[in-house]
This record gives C-alpha cells, structure tokens and sequence, in this order.
C-alpha cells in the first residue's frame, strides 16, 4: 500500500489490486472455517440465548403487549427509521475524506455484529457468530474500499439489496430446499424413502384427484377469467357510464374468497323443500328436483368452484385489459373504420395484437393465482368429494395428518406445474430487456 | 426497371370531380359510424347485462345481511320482494359474534394491524432492490433480476412450513442451536411473524413491477442530480419515491386485497388473539353451523376497509402497475 490519499474518489486499479481476490478469499475460507468448526461442536443443550439487553424478540414482545391499533404507527415508525438510517448511509459513504472513510469502517464492522446480536446467538456459538460477523464486515470493507468504481460504490450496492436478499434467502430460498429435502422423508421426517411419496401423489386418490383437478384449475380459470374480462373490457369501453360499470365487476375482486364462498352458499345451497339457493331455486322453480351442486361427482363440483375463481379473478383481467386497450393507439381504430371495417374485424386484427403483451401478463398472472388456490376449496367444500387441488391437500395432510413428507412432494409438483410458466415469463421480459 | 417504376405512379388517385365527391361522401358515412360506435347501444346492454349477473351473488348476500336471522335460514333472499322485513341487528349481533377466541370487531382491528404494516414494508424494501436493479450496474444485474422474479414460482404452501419452524424454533444445524426462534406463538396480540412472512411473500412481485417503472424514469434527471452533488440515497428518496408514487400507490391497492383478504398465511403464523377477519369468518361457518344472517353482515363488515382503498386510490389503479410491463 503505497498510496497514502487512500481515500480519492478517482482511482484506478492500484497497483496492490492483484492481492484483492486472494484477501476476498482467505476471509471466504475463514468464515467458512468458522461455521464448520461451529456446527461440530457438542451440542450443549441447556445453552442460553445471550443479547445486548435488547433484541429484535424484546421488541416485538413489547409490541405485542401493546393494543394492535398503536402498534401500526409504531412499527412503522421504528421501521422507516432503520430504512431512513440505511439511506443517510448510502448518501454518505461514497463520498471523499477522512471521515466518511472511518464511517464506512464503523458501519462494515458494526451493522453485520449488531444484526447477529439482535438475533440473540445461543452461549456456545456466541463467539463464533461474532467473529463471522465481524471477518465478513471486514472483507466487505476492504472490497469496497478497492472496488473498481471507487470507494463506497460496492457498499451502497450491498446496503441497498441487504434487506430484501436477507428477506427472500430465509423466506424463500431457504424453505424451498428445505420442502425438496423433505419430500424424500417419511411422516417422521428422519427416515429417507426416496420417490415414495411422488408415489403416493399419484396412487393415492386425494392425491391423484388434487392433481387432476389442479390441472383443470390451471386450464380453464385463466382462459375464462381473461376472455370474459377482455370482453367485458371492450364493451365497457364503448359504453356509458363506463366507471360505474367496472365497479359492479370489480367487487368481488375486493372481497375475500372467504367472503366468496359465503355468498356462493347462497347461490349453491342445496336442501329438501324451501330452497334458499338461487340455482336450485331456479331448478325447482322449472319443475326439476334440487341438485346438490357441490357433491356432484366426477369433476361437475370442480366446475362449480372455479366458477366462483373465475367471477372474482375477471376483475383483474378487466382492470389490466380495460388500461391496455385504452393505450391502443386511436389512429390505428380510426385508420381501421375509415376503411370500413366491422367493429368486431377492427378488435381481432387491431386492438388484440396491439394489447397482445398485457393478455400475457394477465393469464399467467391468473393461471399461477389458480396454480396456488386454497381458501376457496378450504372454505367452500374442504376438499370433500374429490374436489381438492393440490395447494390445498398440501396444507390439509401437514395440518390434519402431520404428513409433511407427502404435503412436501405435493408443493414439489405443483411447483413443476408453475415452473414453465415462470421460464416463459422470464423469456419474455428477457426479450423486452433486449428491445431497450 | 421500368416494371419497377411503374407501380409507384400508378396510385395516384383520379382527379375527376364526380369520384371525389362520392369519395368525400364516403369517408362522411364512415366518420359518422365510428363515431356511433364509440358509444353503442348494443355494447351499453351486453356490458350492464354481465354487471347484473355478476352482482346477483353479492346483491343477495347484500339482502340476506338485512334480513332477520330465522327468515334467511327458510326462505330465498327474493322473497324480500314479496314480503319485505329488514333489520340492521345482524351487523351489531356479528360484530360481537365470534369463534372460540375472538370477536368479529376485534379480528377487524386485527386485520388492520397486519395489513398496513405488511402493505409498507415490502414496498419500501422491494422500491430499494428495485432502485439498485435499474439504477446502479454491477456484474450479474440481469441473472439476479431473472431470478429474484423467478421466485413467484415458489408456491406459498412450499415455504411455509419451514418458514414456521424457523420462527418458532429458531436456527439449529446438526445439533447446535445457533440462535433461537422469536417464540411469539403465546404472545397475546403479536403480528410480528404474520408481517414478515407477508413481506417476504410479496417480494418477487413487488420488485418486478416496481422495477419495470422505476427503471423508465428518464436518465436526464437521475444524471442532472448527481452533477448537483446528489448521491444513491438522496437520489432515491428525492427523485425516485416522487417520481414512483403511480406503481407505488397501484401496487399498495393489490397488495392491500390480497394481505387483508389473505386466509392461509395468517392461519398458519398468527397467534390465536391475533387472527385477521378472514379466519373468524369462516370460523362462524364452521362453529356456528346455520347462523348465515352473522355471516352475511360480517361479510359486508369485511369488504368495507378495501372498497375504501380502492376508490381512494383508484386513480393510481392501473397506471403505475402496467407500465413498462406491456412494452414489445
């Protein structure tokens, strides 16, 4: 380290820079070193949380002792605050001189060890969680203290991703290895019994049934929900009272598939004598013999379910689809009726290839929602005669059987069921990137 | 060559007075139909005749929820028309009805209490990442973006298991405990863990859409700013938040329905004192059998808070969520 001005904002790649790399690395060993040596310790079971006399627990115990109403101001006060923190950080750091450099100094060494002790590491790992700690906050620093664009430049990057990695790594990436590892586990979660489990989805029939109803979900709730919504979407749009006319559609978009299934029991309701659902009402009204509509077996109580999807998830795609044909360019429309063309000729050939990306959007959007449908069938039937699908049997053996191994294989396949969707999708923003 | 020339000249239209005025009329005619078709009869009733059928379901709810209790549980909610009695005391009878432990009123304060919080703080973080996505480059921007929309594919059932024990029990690899759960099961009134796991939930969506606005804010002002002097943080919370606020406010409005209408999520994390509006709901169903009057009028109780949002937030609706989605 031969240059003294080791804070100028302009550099280039010092002279130092080829030893950067192995530094990263002998601290990437370290770490590693640390969390192996602290994972083959004995286990000492009557070991105690230690914490700084505050920690992320103590407050939201205190919280949680508070009324619910005051509790929204305050998290969200403590909250923006930590964010506000973050970006008093991000502003600052970059910046040249003395100061800002023993700043970042503090913040690379200070915030990875306070965040630890927040989560109040047990006695025995206490050491080895603070010199993890401090080891990557010190690497992080000399990183980003030789990066390329400068000093500062790699820790705003970091502080600004920190929180939603942090967030998707425990929340998602986590437990999504988690459930694969599991579904090749029995009940007890300790012995291992392979593709069993695939097995069972496919032989046992709640299983089977789940499977083949998801499939269905999948098929039919998007294409209706879109078709009705771009249809509705185009008459409202040469229609009066246009405003007041999405509302009516919109509603049951804001109610709850709770709220859904309550007022579906009025329209499905089946029983000897008076009726007091519509649709039997009607049937015997004509003459004909009540129906119980949600017992109807194979797969016509299915039907009647998705039904209730498709006339809340219509609003979404009216919604989309209504803004997306307003953005039609108008001289298209009018070039199209001046040369005398049908209403219906001008919105096949102009306004659906010209709204053909937001259609994209919102069936994949509708069909991932149908993929990962539960309060419905939870509510409205609770699986019972063959009408369970696969989000809700998932939930239904790992709460009511404690079968997590079968409940893992089954979210592993219907996550094989979102997964092209997903690929297709990002195919498509790939290409729009490229257009930019 | 000539075979090229040729069509070029060809095309211009005859000049006679007799085809230019039938011509003139033409285009009259036609303007006159488009015109009549930007409000047609036809559409106007197709469009209120599939607003009718869709409401009838609510509609009738709506009538029930009036209804005296012994009258719903006999008679269709159309015999109203023939022999009307209505009351208001289904609403105060289910705002103090309830499951085992709690109250329709109490779970409503509930379900605001998870829903503000777990509405803003996804958004805050995702507008972030998004803000580092579009607006600072770095080696892998692109896989990362990929990857981190990706995650939608992650079924929420598939994560919540782990996620639970996580919470609960906290971290333990092969025997040694390395921090211990937040053990807020038995805290009275906690919501901790029901917003967290919204905000993770939410994160993938949020970030994509997000993104795809933030990153159409012009160049020119982000560049103006950092001659000022202006660095990422000033940047973000003077330039990009403002600038932001259409996908911002649409993106709230979703994510609003989806937390506050939201069953699975808050079943398996929240505490028993703390469940939101959409459990005690069906807990009415469940427990309480034929009491339909209840949950009608809790039903219309629920759907107040989002009807509010939306119409206060309406003029954002669309307009943040779409951009930069539909280009190509």
């Amino acid at each position: 380290m031969s240059d003294t001005k080791s804070v100028v904002v302009t550099r280039s790649p010092r002279v130092g820079s080829r030893s950067t790399p192995i530094i990263a690395a002998a601290a990437a060993v370290a770490v590693v070193a640390l969390f192996v040596f602290l994972v083959v310790q004995p286990p000492s079971p009557d070991a105690r949380p230690v914490s700084l006399g505050f920690s992320l627990n103590s407050l939201f115990k205190w919280l949680g002792g508070l009324n619910p109403l005051v509790q929204i101001p305050i998290i969200l006060v403590v909250f923006l605050a930590v964010v506000g923190l973050l970006l008093v950080l991000i502003e600052y750091a970059p910046r040249a001189g003395k100061g800002y450099f023993y700043l970042r100094l503090a913040a690379c060494f200070v915030i990875p060890a306070l965040a630890f002790m927040l989560l109040r590491p047990y006695q025995n790992s206490f050491i080895f969680i603070l010199l993890i700690a401090l080891i990557a906050g010190g690497a992080l620093f000399f990183l980003d203290y030789r990066a390329r664009q400068g000093a500062g430049y790699l820790f705003q990057l970091i502080v600004f991703t920190a929180p939603a990695a942090i967030l998707l790594l425990t929340g998602l990436i986590y437990p999504t290895i988690a459930t694969l590892y599991q579904s090749f586990f029995d009940k007890t979660t300790k012995n291992f019994v392979g593709l069993e489990n695939y097995l069972w989805v496919f032989t046992n029939p709640e299983g089977f049934f789940s499977v083949i109803n998801t499939i269905i979900w999948v098929i039919i709730a998007p294409v209706f929900a879109t078709v009705i919504g771009l249809a509705y979407a185009a008459l409202v749009d040469r229609a009066r009272g246009e405003k007041i006319l999405k509302v009516f559609v919109f509603l049951p978009y804001a109610i709850s598939f709770v709220g859904a299934g309550i007022i579906w029991k009025f329209v499905y309701d089946f029983r000897q004598g008076d009726q007091i659902g519509l649709l039997n009402a009607i049937v015997t009204g004509l003459g004909g013999q009540p129906v119980s509509w949600l017992d109807a077996q194979p797969l016509i109580n299915t039907l009647f379910l998705l039904v209730v999807f498709i006339w809340s998830q219509t609003a979404f795609a009216m919604v989309i689809l209504s803004s997306a044909i307003k953005g039609v360019p108008a001289e298209q429309l009018e070039a199209a009726a001046l040369d005398g063309t049908s209403a219906w000729q001008s919105f096949i050939n102009v306004t659906v290839p010209g709204i053909r990306s937001s259609l994209i959007v919102v069936l994949t959007t509708i069909a991932i929602a149908a993929l990962k449908v539960y309060d419905i069938v939870a509510v409205m039937t609770g699986g019972r005669a063959n009408t369970s699908v696969l989000g809700f049997e998932m939930v239904n053996q790992q709460q009511r059987f404690q079968s997590y191994g079968h409940s893992a294989a089954l979210a592993v396949v219907l996550f094989l069921f979102v997964l092209p969707l997903i690929i297709y999708n990002a195919n498509q923003i790939k290409k729009q990137r490229e257009i930019r | 060559m000539t075979a090229v020339t040729t069509p070029a000249v060809t095309p211009v239209p005859a000049v006679d007075p007799r085809s230019k005025r039938e011509v003139a009329r033409q285009t009259a005619k036609n303007e006159r139909d488009a015109q009549k078709r930007l409000t047609s009869k036809p559409a106007t009733i197709v469009a209120v005749l599939i607003a009718i059928v869709w409401t009838i379901p609510t509609f009738g709810l709506f009538i029930t929820s009036f209804r005296p209790g012994a009258d719903s549980n006999t008679t269709g909610w159309w015999s109203v028309f023939v022999d009307p009695s209505f009351t208001l005391d289904n609403y105060f009878a289910a705002l103090n009805a309830g499951g085992t432990a709690l109250t329709l009123s109490a779970s409503f304060i509930n379900s605001l209490a998870i829903t503000i919080p777990a509405t803003v703080i996804p958004i805050v973080i995702a507008s972030l990442v998004a803000y580092a996505f579009a607006w600072i480059d770095f080696k892998g921007r692109n896989m990362l973006f990929i990857l981190v929309f990706a995650l939608q594919i992650v079924p929420i059932q598939m994560a919540l298991v782990p996620l639970l024990s996580l919470f609960s029990r906290g971290l333990t690899i092969n025997g040694v405990g390395i921090f211990p759960g937040l053990e807020l099961r038995d805290v009275d009134h906690s919501f901790a863990t029901v917003w967290m796991a919204h905000s993770i939930f939410a994160l993938p969506l949020a970030v994509y859409l997000l993104y795809n606005f933030i990153s159409e804010i012009p160049g020119e002002m982000i560049e103006a700013a950092r001659v000022d002097g202006a660095g990422h943080g000033q940047i973000f919370f003077r330039i990009i938040l403002p600038l932001a606020m259409p996908a911002i406010a649409s993106f709230a409005i979703f994510q609003f329905l989806w937390v506050w209408n939201d069953l699975l999520v808050a079943t398996i994390f929240a505490p028993s004192s703390s469940l939101p509006i959409t459990q005690t709901l069906n807990s009415l169903s469940g427990t309480w059998g034929n009491q339909w009057y209840l949950q009608s009028a809790g039903t219309f109780i629920a759907i107040i808070v989002p009807l509010v949002v939306f119409f206060a937030l309406q003029r954002f609706f669309v307009r943040g969520l779409l951009a930069g989605a539909t280009k190509g």
